[in-house]
């Protein structure tokens, strides 16, 4: 074995990869470019390997030497943990922390969820305190990192790298790849910094390329695309001058004021071969590159088309008694040839360019997310890149600023402006309590908030997945021009030789001429790529504008079902309703007014937990009565509760504990029961002994409910209500949003088999829900709506995810599904039509009935613009109005 | 009439052999290499084609796909693996890795954007 100097890689003298002679001696390499840097300089290799060595070999001697041991100074590290719920957290942490040997001391402190410890670096190793903390069942915050290096070569480079990072101080964790040339790296934020990480990196003699959020990394290859588009453009405009100039000399019948020359064969040959080999190299290129993999495209058919109408004119050029002797007049095709290759290159440039706008909106999202965040560190407030916020902390956002990750806000109100993510234009309001998402902007005032989803978990981030997997994914509908589009190029190049043949055969003289021409029409008028653009296409447009709406559909399947649907089935509670209990009624008996009610019945449920009494509190809030502590609470179970106010005793709630209590309620009876006819619950107040009222309490429609429902029906979608609550107050709810179908007192766990059923009768289900608790239910239906919630579970479930709660959003979800599919169906038509009615034409099936040919020049526009054709028909969707 | 004879007798030839190149003939085959991480992985060249474009891997283990795009043709701009829901760009001159683990044993297409470049992965 030997040692490459250069890269430090051993190598097996019979593998290398070469070797140099120096100083009579041979050293040997893993790579070219490991020699090649070795012969540049081969001293400086010399004398680094030396100091190599002389560093090595003291530490030999240290090893082994016990004694030192005890002398050496012992470190101290701090972990931020995360998960932790309770001091016995921190103890169980503790435990095993303390348990590893080689640490001295270990302290978990709850209140600062940090780990401080003081260790032996020699015997134990920070990985190690990470991965008990994790055994403890606790995250530990490290910041994930990944960074572009550049002038990696060989494998041993990697090992050299990721043992340099594994060094430094609050490394956890390296993986260096050679082909993505990226370290991923994860560390303590409160050990290390990016700075010291990009020094490790750098000490071992690699450069780290600036730090590149996902949107940077797209940037050279826009560059490079940038540059092409514009070599493209130069080449079409060359070619367009050239090409006109063979039309015009080929032409000259049409247009006798051409100077003659132009006519000349051997002049167009000059002309046309520029365009041929130069303007069109790429199809040459192209058609190469399949054809070694055994495949062919569009490239193939132009090249093999254009180079037969080239060939045949230069052999008319240079051999024209060869044709005479067969009696044919020698005609050159240049203008064929060059005029092809000129329009199929506009082609591609439109394309390009329509192309480009339809990943316009994945782009915009990428392009939301936060660089930076102001993040509260040991009482100072400090600027650090997003990727190195934690769970947990605090963050300070100014107006105008925007939020840099998920979290709640913890002091101070805004209005912050959460279009960007769920499609609402008008600003919401923030205060302590309320959760922001990042990536919005936060408009008029500052506050403070706690970072609760960093990373790929925050909202921005899983919906930027969710799109990006929904525009990899295709429509059923997509499968049949699949197929066709993998062995169209043969068979169009052997429809192609058997036109040849055919008019060869049985054409009208000169044969060979119409031969030819029939032959490059067929080739060049094939699109193949108009049936492959149908419906990612449509797909990546659709999603995207959903996406801009909130509207989050899964995929290209969801999208071609949901088109489909015949039946939507809303849950109740949290769907249609707001799931928060609400005062709807309050009636007053022996004078006592409405503010008194309220002020006595909110005092009494102030220490109850009851959603009910949650509902009084708030409106008594909202109205601004002063609130009282009660004395002599008692909550009675089935009943309600009685408490002392100011005083007075209060009793509040239902008939049972009035009767209970021997109080006269006379004809408020029959009010609450019309109460409850209409889906309300109503409960009795009694003041001193004497009936004071009733308040009735009732989970109220959202706004947009009877608007969405109304538009549901209008699309011909039977909407049905399923609800755990009693027939008669689900009619009753069910009646105000204008739902005729109701399916009552169904279980949580029965939501599905309702699901099943409707199913078996052949319908078409969707089913809205919150996502949590429907989960089943949804993933069952055949289009799972999960409504106002970006969690994982409810996207997990569900084909479409609405952002916002609005239920406006599943109207315009299902009204954008039905544009996506109908554009998808138009772009397919088109397509198919397009080939089957182009192909035959260019062969010339017209020729003996009619006299009509194809000019293949036409033939190559109609191509070119067929797929530029697909592309902007899937364009349209960006503006629909949802 | 020899001429029309020899021009359909050669035109015959030609779309046999031009069928037989693209739909019958043997494609190159890798497999994939076990690392000791228990990842699996293969480097694909992209131009005009994969190369190699029939990969063999095992079932259950994480696979690796380094596709690296020499050439800047869009055709071959974007990878599906259609049955693995995945679908990414390949930037030009770049390694794309791709990652995923096969569950099933089967064939399983991958194309380019458009469906016209195929390759295919055998998971035994």
């Amino acid at each position: 074995m030997a040692k490459d100097l250069v890269c430090g890689m051993e190598v097996k003298e019979e593998e290398a990869a070469g070797f140099s002679l120096y100083k009579d001696k041979k050293y040997y390499f893993c790579s070219k470019n490991c020699k090649e840097k070795f012969d540049e300089n081969p001293e400086e290799y010399l004398k680094s390997e030396e100091r190599e060595k002389e560093q090595a070999l003291p530490e030999k001697e240290v090893e082994p030497e016990p004694a030192k041991e005890h002398g050496e100074k012992s470190e101290r590290i701090d972990i931020p943990i995360v998960g932790m719920s309770c001091a016995s957290c921190a103890s169980t942490i503790q435990r095993g922390l303390a348990d590893l040997k080689g640490v001295e001391k270990a302290n978990v402190n709850f209140a600062t969820s940090s780990a401080t410890v003081l260790f032996q670096p020699h015997l134990v190793k920070p990985e190690e305190f990470i991965s008990s903390v994790r055994k403890s069942g606790y995250e530990v915050g490290t910041v994930s990192l990944e960074l572009p290096i550049q002038g990696m070569d060989c494998a041993s480079c990697v090992q050299k790298i990721e043992k340099a990072l594994l060094q430094t101080r609050g490394v956890t964790k390296a993986v260096v790849n050679l082909a993505t040339e990226k370290a991923k790296i994860e560390y303590l934020s409160s050990e290390t910094g990016i700075k010291e990480i990009k020094r490790a990196i750098e000490s071992t003699g690699y450069k780290v390329l600036e730090l590149a959020p996902s949107e940077e990394v797209e940037d050279p290859e826009r560059l490079i695309r940038e540059k092409e588009y514009k070599k493209l453009k130069t080449k079409f405009i060359v070619g367009l001058v050239l090409g006109l100039f063979v039309f015009l000399g080929s032409s000259r019948h049409w247009f006798p004021w051409v100077p003659s020359f132009l006519g000349n064969f051997h002049v167009l040959w000059a002309l046309a071969t520029p365009v041929q080999f130069w303007i069109g190299w790429q199809f040459y290129k192209g058609a190469w590159g399949a054809f070694k993999h055994r495949n062919a495209d569009m490239n193939t058919l132009i090249a093999v088309g254009t180079s037969a109408a080239y060939l045949y004119s230069v052999t008319a050029t240079l051999f024209p008694s060869f044709f005479e002797a067969g009696g044919i007049k020698p005609a050159v095709y240049f203008d064929t040839s060059a005029l092809i290759i000129v329009l199929i290159l506009l082609g591609r440039l439109l394309e390009a360019r329509a192309k480009g706008q339809t990943s316009e909106a994945i782009k915009k999202l990428m392009g939301l997310s936060p660089k930076t965040a102001r993040v509260i560190r040991e009482e100072k407030e400090v600027d650090i890149p997003v990727e190195e916020v934690l769970v947990g902390d605090t963050i300070v956002v100014r107006p105008g600023e925007k939020i840099p990750v998920d979290g709640i806000v913890k002091d101070g109100k805004s209005a912050v402006d959460e279009s960007m993510i769920t499609g609402e234009s008008i600003p919401v309001k923030k205060k302590a309590g309320d959760e922001v998402i990042g990536a919005t902007i936060n408009k008029t005032g500052s506050f403070k908030f706690q970072a609760t989803k960093v990373g790929k978990d925050t909202a921005l981030a899983q919906i930027i997945k969710l799109v990006q997997d929904a525009q990899g994914s295709k429509a059923p509908i997509q499968r049949l021009a699949d197929v066709i589009s993998g062995y169209f190029v043969p068979i169009v190049i052997s429809i192609a030789i058997a036109t040849f043949v055919i008019w060869f055969n049985f054409g009208p003289f000169p044969a060979l001429t119409f031969a030819l021409l029939t032959f490059v029409a067929v080739m060049i008028i094939a699109c193949p790529c108009a049936l492959g653009l149908a419906t990612p296409t449509a797909v990546m447009v659709g999603t995207g504008k959903g996406a801009e709406k909130g509207i989050l559909i899964k995929g290209g399947e969801s999208l071609e079902t949901a088109h489909k649907l015949d039946t939507i089935v809303f849950d109740k509670t949290g769907t249609l309703t707001r799931g928060e209990p609400e005062i709807t009624d309050i009636v007053i008996q022996n004078d006592y007014s409405e503010e008194e009610i309220l002020k006595y019945a909110a005092s009494a449920e102030k220490v109850s937990e009851h959603p009910l009494g949650e509902a009084i509190i708030k409106r008594a809030r909202e109205k601004k009565i002063e609130l009282h502590d009660p004395k002599n609470f008692n909550a009675i179970e089935g009943h309600g509760i009685e408490a002392e106010v100011d005083g007075k005793k209060v009793l509040l709630g239902n008939l049972k504990l009035m009767q209970k209590q021997k109080i006269v309620v006379r004809n408020l009876e029959e009010k609450a029961e019309e109460l409850a006819g209409d889906g309300k619950t109503p409960m009795y107040i009694s003041l001193e002994g004497k009936a004071a009222g009733l308040i009735a309490v009732a989970d109220t429609l959202k706004e947009n409910s009877l608007q969405a429902v109304a538009k549901l029906k209008k699309l011909g979608l039977e909407v049905i209500m399923l609800t755990g609550d009693n027939k008669k107050t689900a009619e009753a709810i069910a009646r105000k949003a204008g739902i005729d179908r109701v399916l009552p007192e169904v279980l949580p766990e029965d939501k599905v088999n309702e699901i099943k059923n409707l199913q078996s009768k052949g319908r078409r289900v969707a089913m809205v829900g919150d996502g949590i608790n429907d989960a089943p239910a949804l993933a069952q239906a055949d289009v799972g709506i999960a409504i106002g919630s970006g969690t994982d579970v409810a996207m997990e479930a569900s084909d479409i995810t609405l952002i916002k709660g609005d239920l406006r959003g599943v109207v315009s979800a299902i009204e954008l599904s039905k544009r996506t599919i109908k554009i998808i169906k138009q772009n397919l038509f088109w397509a198919f039509f397009y080939n089957t009615a182009g192909i035959p034409l260019a062969a010339g099936v017209l020729y003996p009935f009619f006299g009509i040919l194809l000019n293949p020049i036409f033939a190559s526009a109609a191509m070119a613009f067929s797929s530029v054709s697909v592309v902007s028909n899937s364009l349209r969707l960006r503006r629909v109005k949802l | 009439m020899q001429a029309k004879l020899i021009v359909t007798i050669f035109g015959v030839l030609l779309i046999v052999s031009v069928n037989w190149y693209f739909f019958f003939s043997r494609k190159k085959s890798a497999s994939a290499d076990v690392k000791e991480e228990g990842i699996q992985e293969v480097k694909i060249i992209v131009k005009g084609g994969y190369d190699p474009d029939v990969i063999v891997v095992k079932k259950g283990i994480s696979v690796r796909l380094d596709f690296y795009r020499d050439e800047t043709d869009d055709c071959s701009d974007t990878i599906v693996f259609g049955d693995f829901k995945i679908r990414k760009p390949l930037p030009a001159f770049k390694t794309t890795p791709i990652e995923f683990t096969p569950e099933k044993e089967g064939e399983y297409v991958f194309t380019c954007g458009m469906g016209m470049m195929r390759g295919k992965l055998i998971v035994r």
